[in-house]
Formats: C-alpha cells, sequence, structure tokens
C-alpha cells in the first residue's frame, strides 16, 4: 500500500522528485480512511444484528434471535480486533460482510423477495448448522477420509510413476501407452466398472479418487523430471553419485515445482471424482448429503452443505500451499493463495 | 587465510591416447577434438589455453568420464576410464549450483553423497572463497562471481586427486582474482594433486601452471606444449614469464608486436 502514493502524483515528474515526494508522509489524505475503517467493521454487523432483531419477519422463521446474537458477536468480536489493531488488511471485507448480511436478512426474511424453498434466509441455514450439525459433520469426515485415502495414495502412485517415465527407458516403454490408454479418461466414467467390478463402495470410490488424482501429477512430475538441467546430473555424477541419489536428491528436488502443479491439478480432480463417487457409490459424505438435501426438497441443508464442502475444499488447497511454500522455500517467487 | 588440513593425496596420472571426439549438431557431423594425446604427470599443473569453442570443455569432460570419447583411450594409472568418479572432480564452467540447496548445502553436496560427514571442511572450504557470511543464502541470491566461487569451494571439498577446473576465475573481478589464483597455488602445491585447468587468461595460466598446452581453433589439435620451468613462487613482472607470454600469444594467432 506504501507504494500506491506515488501512483497519485503527476506524470512526467523527474524521478528522483517522485522519489523524495513519497518519503516524505503525503499518504497522510489514505491515513485517516486507513485508521477508521477497522473501527466500522463491528457496526457493519451491529447493524445486521439489529435489522434481524427488531424488524419483524415476513413468515415464521427459525432461530432468528440465534441469529442476531451471532451477528452481535461478530460485531463485538471485530471490535475487538480493531481495537488490537488486528484488523487492518482485512477490514473492507469484514465491513461488506456485515452488510451483505443485512441485505440478505431484508430481502429475504424481512421482504421475502424470492420465492422461499429455492431461495433461504439467513436464519434457515443457521437453523440447518444449529440442529443437524452432527451428520454434517459425519458426512465431513466421511468425505475427508475418503479423500485422504484415495489422492494420497494417487498422489504417491503419481510422483512414482512419473519419475519412472522421467528418468527410465524400460519403465516408460511399458508405462506410458497405458498412461495415453487411461490417462485422459475422465475418472467418473469409469464408476460404473469400478462398482461393479469393486464389490464395496468405499473401496471403489477410493480407487477412482486414487486414479484422479494420479494422472495429473504424472504427467508434471514426468515433465518436472525430463526438464531437469543435465548438468545437475552431472555435477553429482562426478562426486560419485549413483542413481538413488540421482533420482531422490537431484531429479526430485528440480522437478518439485512443478509437481506440485500436478498435486494442485489432481486436488481439483479429486473434488469433482468426490462428489460424484459420493452421490453414485458410497451413499455418505457431504456429495450424498447433499443429493439427499436435494431429494427432500431441503434447501436450506443442501446450502449448508455446499458451505461445508467450498471450505473443507479450500481449506486442503490452503494447507497444499502451506506444504508447497515450505518445501519450495528457496524459489525466488511464487503464486500467493 | 584459511588453513586447510593439508593431506597427503596421491595425485592421478593421466594418459590421453589419440582422443578423437565430435557431435551432431543439425544433422552434420562436427569434430570437435582431433588426435589429441597427453601424457600429464601426477602432480603436475596443467593449463588448457585455445580459441573459444575449439573443444576444451568437451576434452575435460572426456577425461572427467561424463562422456566416452569417440576414439581412443584415456588412461588413468593405467586403467582406462569408463564414468565418472569422486577422484576426479569437475569445476564446471557454470557454476550449477543447486538451487534448492543453500550454499553451504551446495559446498556439502560431495560429502552427501559419500555419505561422510565433515562439516569442518565444509567450513574451510567455505572460508577460503570468502563466502562465510553468505552460507545461508540460497543460489539466486548470489552475483555471479560469488555462484563461481561457491562452485570453486564445492569442487575442493573433496579431496580430489585430479582437478579439473574448467576456467574457474572467468567471472571475477581482477583483485578477487588474484587473491584465488594465490589460494588455487597454495592448495595445489599442499595438497599436491593434479591439476588441469582451462583458462582464457594466459598471465594466470603462467603464474599458476608447471606446463601450457595450446589447442587450434576447432577441431581442436594441440599445437603448442610448454613446461613452465620457474620456481612456484612467481612474480609477474619476472621478464622469463614475459617472453613466455609473447611466444603463447603467437602461437593463438596474435602478432608479436602487440
Ligand atoms: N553436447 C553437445 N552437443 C553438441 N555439440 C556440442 C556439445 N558440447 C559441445 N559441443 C560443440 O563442441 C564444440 C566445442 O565445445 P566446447 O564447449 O568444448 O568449447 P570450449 O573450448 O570449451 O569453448 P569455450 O572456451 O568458449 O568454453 C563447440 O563447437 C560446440 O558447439
Ligand atoms: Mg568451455
Amino acid at each position: 500500500m506504501s507504494g500506491s502514493g506515488s501512483l497519485d502524483l503527476p506524470a512526467g515528474r523527474p524521478r528522483q522528485d517522485r522519489q523524495a515526494v513519497t518519503r516524505r508522509p503525503v499518504l497522510g489524505r489514505t491515513v485517516p480512511s486507513r485508521a477508521l475503517l477497522p473501527w466500522a467493521a463491528g457496526p457493519a454487523w451491529f447493524i445486521a444484528a439489529l435489522v434481524t432483531w427488531r424488524w419483524p419477519d415476513a413468515d415464521d422463521f427459525p432461530d432468528t434471535n440465534q441469529l442476531a446474537a451471532l451477528f452481535l458477536a461478530a460485531g463485538l468480536g471485530l471490535t475487538a480486533a480493531a481495537a488490537l489493531r488486528r484488523l487492518s488488511a482485512r477490514a473492507p471485507w469484514a465491513i461488506a460482510l456485515g452488510l451483505g448480511f443485512t441485505a440478505w436478512e431484508i430481502a429475504q426474511a424481512k421482504l421475502l423477495w424470492l420465492p422461499r424453498p429455492f431461495f433461504g434466509t439467513p436464519q434457515d441455514l443457521l437453523d440447518v448448522f444449529l440442529t443437524d450439525w452432527k451428520r454434517l459433520g459425519d458426512s465431513l469426515l466421511h468425505s475427508l477420509g475418503l479423500l485422504a485415502v484415495g489422492y494420497g495414495i494417487g498422489a504417491a502412485l503419481g510422483v512414482a510413476i512419473g519419475v519412472g517415465l522421467g528418468r527410465s527407458l524400460r519403465f516408460r516403454y511399458w508405462v506410458r501407452p497405458l498412461i495415453r490408454l487411461i490417462g485422459p479418461l475422465p475418472p467418473v466414467a469409469l464408476l460404473p466398472l469400478a462398482f461393479v467390478l469393486i464389490p464395496s463402495g468405499r473401496l471403489a470410490s477410493e480407487a477412482l479418487l486414487a486414479l484422479a488424482a494420479c494422472f495429473p501429477t504424472t504427467i508434471l512430475t514426468w515433465s518436472g523430471v525430463a526438464a531437469v538441467d543435465p548438468a545437475y546430473y552431472d555435477v553429482a555424477r562426478t562426486m560419485g553419485a549413483r542413481n538413488r541419489f540421482l533420482v531422490l536428491r537431484v531429479a526430485l528436488p528440480a522437478a518439485m515445482p512443478q509437481i506440485f502443479v500436478g498435486l494442485f491439478m489432481g486436488l481439483g480432480v479429486s473434488f469433482a471424482t468426490l462428489v460424484v463417487a459420493e452421490m453414485l457409490g458410497v451413499k455418505s459424505g457431504l456429495g450424498f448429503y447433499m443429493q439427499w438435501a436435494q431429494g427432500w426438497a431441503a434447501y436450506p441443508n443442501m446450502y449448508a452443505a455446499l458451505l461445508v464442502m467450498s471450505l473443507m475444499c479450500t481449506g486442503l488447497v490452503t494447507l497444499l500451499f502451506k506444504v508447497r511454500d515450505r518445501v519450495l522455500s528457496w524459489q525466488k517467487d511464487g503464486l500467493k493463495w | 587465510m584459511v588453513t586447510t588440513p593439508t593431506r597427503t593425496a596421491h595425485p592421478l596420472g593421466l594418459e590421453l591416447d589419440h582422443i578423437d571426439h565430435g557431435y551432431m549438431i543439425g544433422g552434420a557431423f562436427t569434430p570437435v577434438l582431433d588426435d589429441i594425446s597427453l601424457t600429464i604427470a601426477p602432480g603436475e599443473f596443467v593449463a588448457l589455453l585455445g580459441p573459444s569453442g575449439c573443444g576444451k570443455s568437451t576434452l575435460l569432460r572426456l577425461i572427467a568420464g561424463l562422456e566416452p570419447p569417440h576414439g581412443g583411450t584415456i588412461l588413468a594409472e593405467g586403467t582406462p576410464i569408463t564414468g565418472p568418479g569422486p577422484d576426479r572432480i569437475v569445476m564446471f564452467q557454470d557454476p550449477t549450483l543447486y538451487p534448492w540447496r543453500t550454499v553451504r548445502g551446495n559446498v556439502a553436496l560431495g560429502h552427501d553423497i559419500a555419505g561422510r560427514k565433515d562439516p569442518a571442511s565444509v567450513d574451510a572450504a567455505i572460508e577460503l572463497v570468502g563466502l562465510k557470511s553468505f552460507e545461508r543464502a540460497w543460489p539466486h541470491q548470489l552475483s555471479g562471481g560469488m555462484a563461481q566461487r561457491a562452485a570453486l569451494a564445492r569442487a575442493l571439498v573433496n579431496d580430489p586427486r585430479v582437478l579439473i577446473l574448467d576456467e574457474p576465475l572467468g567471472k571475477l573481478d581482477s583483485l578477487t582474482r588474484l587473491t584465488m589464483q594465490t589460494e588455487l597455488h597454495r592448495l595445489w602445491r599442499d595438497r599436491g594433486f593434479t591439476a588441469i585447468m582451462v583458462t582464457h587468461d594466459v598471465e594466470e595460466a603462467l603464474l599458476l601452471a608447471t606446463r601450457i598446452i595450446v589447442f587450434s581453433p576447432r577441431p581442436a589439435r594441440i599445437i603448442g606444449d610448454l613446461p613452465i620451468d620457474l620456481p612456484p613462487h612467481r612474480h609477474r613482472d619476472d621478464p622469463r614469464l614475459l617472453d613466455l607470454r609473447k611466444n603463447i600469444l603467437v602461437q593463438l594467432g596474435h602478432s608479436a608486436d602487440w
């Protein structure tokens, strides 16, 4: 943010001048708003709480008072954060969310602008979490378990196959045709077959998830290993390195940036496969919950499950980014998630 | 100055017997080395001089065992070289540091490969090239000359019997270069390894080497083989050096009155 002050200056000024000016507090114009903005986050949520609590609902909605209390708590929390100066960068988002909830509350709970079963109110959503949290949590755990096993195996296999393709001619001769045949197939297409061949629905889903994660990881690991500068091998070989060292300590770390791209893509395909597998196969997990909710026209439950699922997915992606930032701390720059 | 542990190295003698080599470039075979025969005695310091692109680095690759020559044999102590080995350590023309290892990790590479723990020698090598305060830096945080010095340290920790240097000091400023030349010379005398060094700097070759080989333009043939019979402590202004310098420059194609 601090550099943005220089952009406000008229163009064509001498460069030296410009730098001198940025160092002086010309930012003064923006300083008050930056200091005050965090203090506006709490009130935005207080407004949401007040509207929810005092404005009578258009219909008989559940948990209106609990929702108001929740908004109030959020407002108090944000005010505390502002006081502790922990809110500077996120303040605009906190304000926007508070106002957004207010708008949603007014439009749907108070004025009922949109047809009800399809479009819920904030309290409908809250009600799902209050009454059905056990089943939601259970579904989340099921999904996570399925992902952990399937994605874990698929990713590990993908790295191994990719390294094999990149380093061994004979391995490449036999495996490449198989990869080319099976790899591009959407894993979902194998779903019916998997459920016929593998008696346990859970096992079948895990196998599909592994397949989903495996292909992108394989391809990108392969391309990463193939692109390793041969000079890196020369350096290690003149010092007496054997194949094991060349693979584990030269090829793998050198290909790591590419491998992580593959792991991200594999994770994405795994999410897609997970949902379909749960809807059609394992009869548990968030995908199944969503399908069940849709079948019973329990739309708030569907939204709740959707929210949980998106939090799960983004959480896992964030986790992978954290791991990547650690492993690739030697890189000059990297995408920030 | 840092004291490096003096070891009784057994320098390796090399015998290059009618070496031919070449590459396919753009569909056509390009000869690079033409009938190179050369015997290097254990403990010699040989400097290789020749025009750019003539095949000096290629010859070093063959001696290192990274590629087999198309024709001829290379013997080390009478046995043919069939592959690379830690007795012949190369410092390549490009530093090729591993970007995922810190400077210290790069210097310790040879120890990691050999499964040896010897942090003291890593310390000594890093200090020798003056990178003590950068040992935890990543390679992308180094300047070109610093990377080259790190690569030199990485080669030195291995205690080689032959040290193969491809323009080891090419990217250094003239002052650092003088210091590194002195250090290199001292190391060679203390440890007694055989040294083979490619350089474009005739003066550097004259100061360090016991023998200078001059190559023709590609395909490289040996056109000059000059023993430098001067005491190890040489002075830059020694008139004998100036004479030799003129002589070599003429062989490299410069006119004598330069
Ligand atoms: N891997 C390779 N594939 C094809 N051609 C090569 C290869 N390596 C070297 N050459 C060719 O061999 C010739 C000699 O190259 P080399 O690197 O040995 O030269 P050099 O004497 O070290 O030059 P310089 O002093 O510029 O480093 C060049 O013409 C180059 O094009
Ligand atoms: Mg070269």
